[in-house]
Parts: structure tokens; C-alpha cells; sequence
């Protein structure tokens, strides 16, 4: 059924690494990130890993999501290791054929490069599986503030990502009635060419763009109707607040990141 | 032979996730063919869940579902001759209104099943004016007309493929009282003329009193009962306390039972009852013609 498909990926829990302040998780996803391209590439390989793994353990998220997350991406692994198989020269030649040429330097960069590119994925898809896409841009938002400066619509630009958000499971559920609506008509959505699939549609998107725009405009009155004039002076019912844990994250992060460092100027 | 029959049917959501929810708990009943059923039931307790198994839509977790003593799961591939005898009406089904005439839109279904122009139009036409919608309505666009009419064209455009079986959810849901009286009044014609098996799933117990010989109430997932009208009402008590209101006229009279005047019968319409009061009067004599 198409209600399966999770979007924003969030998965309901009570670990420490859910109750962790999104700003911080954001931050430290970021850091993340880098901490897996800098330096030695056996170093920031192994670093990332135990900082994943160990965060992974933390979140109590089951593993079989985590295979989940990394199915789309395996093509892209696929394409990379075979590129780096391919094209990269150095080192002694495994292997040859004809132009084909399978170097150990080659083996090396590939091997590496799955694992660094495992290692992003799950790490990141930690993040939105631990973190309500609401508080995810709550989070954005308060990070960005600082360019309200520059009047970049920060507010603005957060409102409409998070109506975006909260309208996706509402439009999926109406997407679903009008299939079943029209299935129990008769409408054929499985057989026949692809002019005549296109055509199936039909039924099924004008019914959804239009009660997209009936609600789009509900949705205009009521916000109008309790005064909503954009993020001026505006407070926030659920205020995000630094805790003691939040900053042990930080410091967990950081030690990481100072072994990281240490570690590479040691070599 | 019951026309619709199930067996053990169990029907559970996102299994394996923490979504996991068992909608529709063990349910066997049958139903016989012509008969009137209203389907009551908290919201939440399985009763939408269940009626989008009779036409396929949903397949059961386990169990079966026969239709005229087949399974109806039997052959995959023969699912939507499934959904042309067992016709679904959902809630609030204007919203799946999407053709430039109201005609067309009737015509959805039965060009599905791939009937000749001919059928199509005298089906279009009968259906149209079983509920009410008259010949100018017909090449109007459905998004012209009022709620409660285009609530209309999207029954019609059920009826239209004639099932032998029919099946509303909520019909009269956001309706004003007149509006639901209408639609009520037609279903009710629809199965008097052609002698179609209906099922209409409301919260309404009026309503249901008023039209069904048979309700099927459905509680937390699981049938709480299947029976005659006047069978069901006699639970009064265990269906008020599920939290569902009897009809006010049910509830006069089982108070005045409790009070010591027992008149015998079981009372759920306001006809019914004062047929009933005439009648003991008159006995008594203290009434005349």
C-alpha cells in the first residue's frame, strides 16, 4: 500500500540520540560528515565508523532500517567502484584485459570509497530517522537566522518546508482514497501501454489537484484568521533548549574530531 | 446462499512496524442476498476497513471472502469483475468526482466494464434519475452543481454499474437534514426497485433503525453482533455502553420498561411507536376513530 513508503524517514523513539536538540544533531551530522573526508583516508575511515556505529547503537534504531536507507544508493556504489576500478592507475596490475586494467591502487580507492559512502548514508539517515522532519526545520531555521541579515526570508522559506512536511502523509492518505475511490469504479491501473497508463492517471490527479488547492486555501483562511503575518516578533510554543546531554554530544564529537586530527599529524 | 460471506477474516496494518494495528479482528458473517444492512460502529472500530474487503480493495491478512459462494481471491487476475458486483461508495466520494460532464462521470464505471455506447446511456440515464438529478444536470459540469448534488453524482456513478451488491459509507455525511433524507429516501427506492443487497455504514442508529432489517455492529476490530433490527436494539444497554447512542425513541421506552411499563415489543422507529400507543389505546378503548 502506498501509506508503506515512509517519507522524512522518521522513526518514533525515546533514545538519547532522539531526545538530542536538533540543532545539535544537525551541527553534529555535519561535522560527521567532514570528519569522514578529512585527512588519512584509513584514519577518518575508522574514526567514522566507530562514531557511527557507536551512535547507531545509542539510537536503538533496528538495524534492518539502516539496510533499508542504503538500498537506493547502491547503484551509485556500484557505478563508483567500478569507475575506480577501472581508471585508476597506480600500483601493481592484478589484473588485465585487453584495455581492462584492474590495478591494486584501483581495488584500494574502491574498497574505500564504498565504505566512506556507507558510512555517509547511514550516518545521515541516522539523523532524519531520529528526528521529526518538524524539528529538523525548526532547527534549520534557527541555524540560518543569522542571514535574516541579508534578508534572506529564513522564516519564511522554514514555514513553507515544514507545511510542505505536514502535508505529505495528508496527501498520500487522499492519494490513496481517490486510487481505491476509482479502483472501485473499475479503473485499471496495472495493464495496458504506457499511453494508456498516462491516461489512468487522469482519474486520480485532477480529483488530488484539486482538493490540494481546496486545502491550500483553508489552510490560507485559518492561518489568516489567527493573525499570521510572517515571522516578525513571532515566539515559539516549543522553545529548543541546549541540555546538559547536548553539550556531552558536542564534546563526544569533538574529541573525535581533536583523535582525528592528532592522529593525522602524528603520521 | 448468502451473496457475501466471510471467513476468519482478519485484516492487520503495517505489520511489523510500530504502526502495527489489527483492524479487523476474526470476522466471519454472511449476508443474504436483498437484504438492507446497516453497519454501525465506533469510529476506529474496523467498519471502513471491513467493507473495502467485500469488493477487493483490501486483501485480507488472513481468511476469506466469498462472493456467491466463490472466493473472491481465488483469481487474482478476475479482481475487478469483483468491484463491477460489489459497487463501493466511499465517504465523501464527490471528492473523486474528475470528468467534464456530470454524464461522463457516471459513465466512468460502466465504460470500465466495457459496455456498448447503448447500455452505457440507459444506465447513465436510470441511475441519474434514481437519485434525483435531472436531464439538464446531466451535461452540466459536476463541479458547478452544490455538495449534496454532486454527492449524488457520485452515487449514481456507482449505481450505474448495477452490482449486485451495494455498498455506502457514510452517504449522508456533512449533509443538512434534508439532504440526508433525500439520499436516504433514494437508496431506499434503489432497493426496493431493484432488490440490490445494500450496505450503509453510518453513525447514525436513526437512521439505520429507520432503513435496515439487519445490523451488523462492529467493535473494537471485532463483530459485536450480526442480526435483525429489533434483535440488535434489545442489547440497548451493552451498545450504549460500547459508547453508541440508540435511538432517542429506543431509549424512551426501555426507560419506561425499567419503570414497570413493559409494552411488549421492541421500539426503535417513532412510527413504529406510535402504531404501538394507538393500538394499546384503542384496546383500552380510550381512543376512537
Amino acid at each position: 500500500m502506498i501509506k508503506d513508503i515512509t517519507i522524512g524517514q522518521y522513526f518514533p523513539g525515546n533514545s538519547i540520540i532522539h531526545r538530542l536538540d536538533p540543532r545539535f544533531k544537525l551541527v553534529i551530522a555535519l561535522a560527521y560528515i567532514v570528519m569522514l573526508f578529512a585527512g588519512n583516508v584509513f584514519v577518518s575511515i575508522i574514526t567514522g565508523a566507530v562514531f557511527c556505529i557507536v551512535s547507531f547503537a545509542l539510537s536503538r534504531i533496528p538495524f534492518k532500517l539502516m539496510a533499508k536507507s542504503l538500498k537506493p544508493i547502491l547503484p551509485i556504489l556500484l557505478f563508483t567502484s567500478i569507475l575506480n576500478l577501472i581508471f585508476i592507475d597506480t600500483g601493481k596490475t592484478v589484473f588485465k584485459l585487453w584495455i581492462l586494467k584492474i590495478t591494486s591502487g584501483g581495488i584500494e580507492t574502491s574498497v574505500m570509497m564504498i565504505i566512506r559512502i556507507t558510512l555517509l548514508i547511514t550516518g545521515t539517515s541516522l539523523l532524519t530517522y531520529t528526528t521529526s522532519p518538524i524539528a529538523l526545520t525548526d532547527a534549520i531555521e534557527r541555524l540560518l537566522s543569522p542571514l535574516k541579515k541579508i534578508k534572506v526570508p529564513v522564516h519564511e522559506l522554514a514555514m513553507m518546508m515544514t507545511i510542505a512536511l505536514r502535508f505529505i502523509p495528508t496527501l498520500i492518505e487522499e492519494t490513496d482514497k481517490i486510487i481505491s475511490a476509482q479502483k472501485a469504479r473499475g479503473a485499471d491501473m496495472e495493464n495496458g501501454n504506457l499511453v494508456q497508463k498516462a491516461k489512468a492517471m487522469i482519474p486520480i490527479l485532477i480529483p488530488l489537484f484539486i482538493s490540494a488547492v481546496r486545502r491550500a486555501e483553508e489552510l490560507a483562511t485559518a492561518m489568516e484568521c489567527r493573525c499570521y503575518r510572517g515571522g516578525e516578533g513571532r515566539t515559539r510554543m516549543r522553545q529548543l533548549k541546549a541540555s546538559a546531554h547536548d553539550f556531552v554530544a558536542a564534546g563526544v564529537t569533538m574529541i573525535f574530531f581533536a583523535a582525528l586530527i592528532a592522529v593525522n599529524i602524528i603520521i | 446462499m448468502a451473496v457475501l460471506k466471510t471467513e476468519n477474516l482478519s485484516y492487520v496494518y503495517s505489520p511489523g512496524s510500530p504502526f502495527e494495528k489489527t483492524a479487523v479482528d476474526n470476522v466471519n458473517i454472511e449476508i443474504e442476498k436483498g437484504e438492507f444492512v446497516g453497519i454501525i460502529g465506533h469510529t476506529g472500530s474496523g467498519k471502513s476497513t471491513l467493507i473495502q474487503h467485500f469488493n477487493g480493495l483490501l486483501k485480507p491478512t488472513s481468511g476469506k471472502i466469498y462472493l456467491n459462494g466463490k472466493d473472491i481471491w481465488e483469481d487474482k487476475t478476475q479482481i475487478r469483475q469483483v468491484r463491477f458486483k460489489v459497487g463501493l461508495v466511499f465517504q465523501y466520494p464527490e471528492y473523486q468526482i474528475f470528468e467534464e460532464t456530470v454524464y461522463k462521470d457516471i459513465a466512468f464505471g460502466p465504460k470500465n466494464m466495457g459496455l456498448s455506447k447503448e447500455e452505457t446511456d440507459r444506465r447513465v440515464r436510470a441511475t441519474a434519475e434514481a437519485v434525483g438529478l435531472s436531464e439538464g444536470e446531466l451535461f452540466k459540469s459536476p463541479f458547478e452543481l452544490s455538495g449534496g448534488q454532486k454527492r449524488r453524482v457520485a452515487i449514481a456513478g456507482v449505481m450505474a454499474m448495477e452490482p449486485e451488491v451495494l455498498i455506502l459509507d457514510e452517504p449522508t455525511a456533512g449533509l443538512d437534514p434534508k439532504g440526508r433524507d433525500l439520499i436516504l429516501e433514494q437508496i431506499k427506492k434503489y432497493h426496493r426497485t431493484f432488490g440490490t443487497t445494500i450496505l450503509l455504514v453510518s453513525h447514525s442508529m436513526e437512521d439505520v433503525a429507520r432503513y435496515a432489517s439487519k445490523i451488523l455492529v462492529m467493535n473494537e476490530s471485532k463483530l459485536f453482533c450480526y442480526d435483525e433490527t429489533a434483535k440488535v436494539f434489545e442489547r440497548a444497554e451493552e451498545i450504549s455502553q460500547m459508547g453508541l447512542s440508540v435511538p432517542q425513541i429506543t431509549r424512551v421506552f426501555n426507560e419506561l420498561k425499567s419503570r414497570g411499563i413493559d409494552l411488549g415489543e421492541e421500539v426503535y422507529t417513532v412510527k413504529f411507536a406510535k402504531e404501538l400507543l394507538v393500538d394499546i389505546l384503542k384496546k383500552r378503548g380510550k381512543l376512537h376513530d
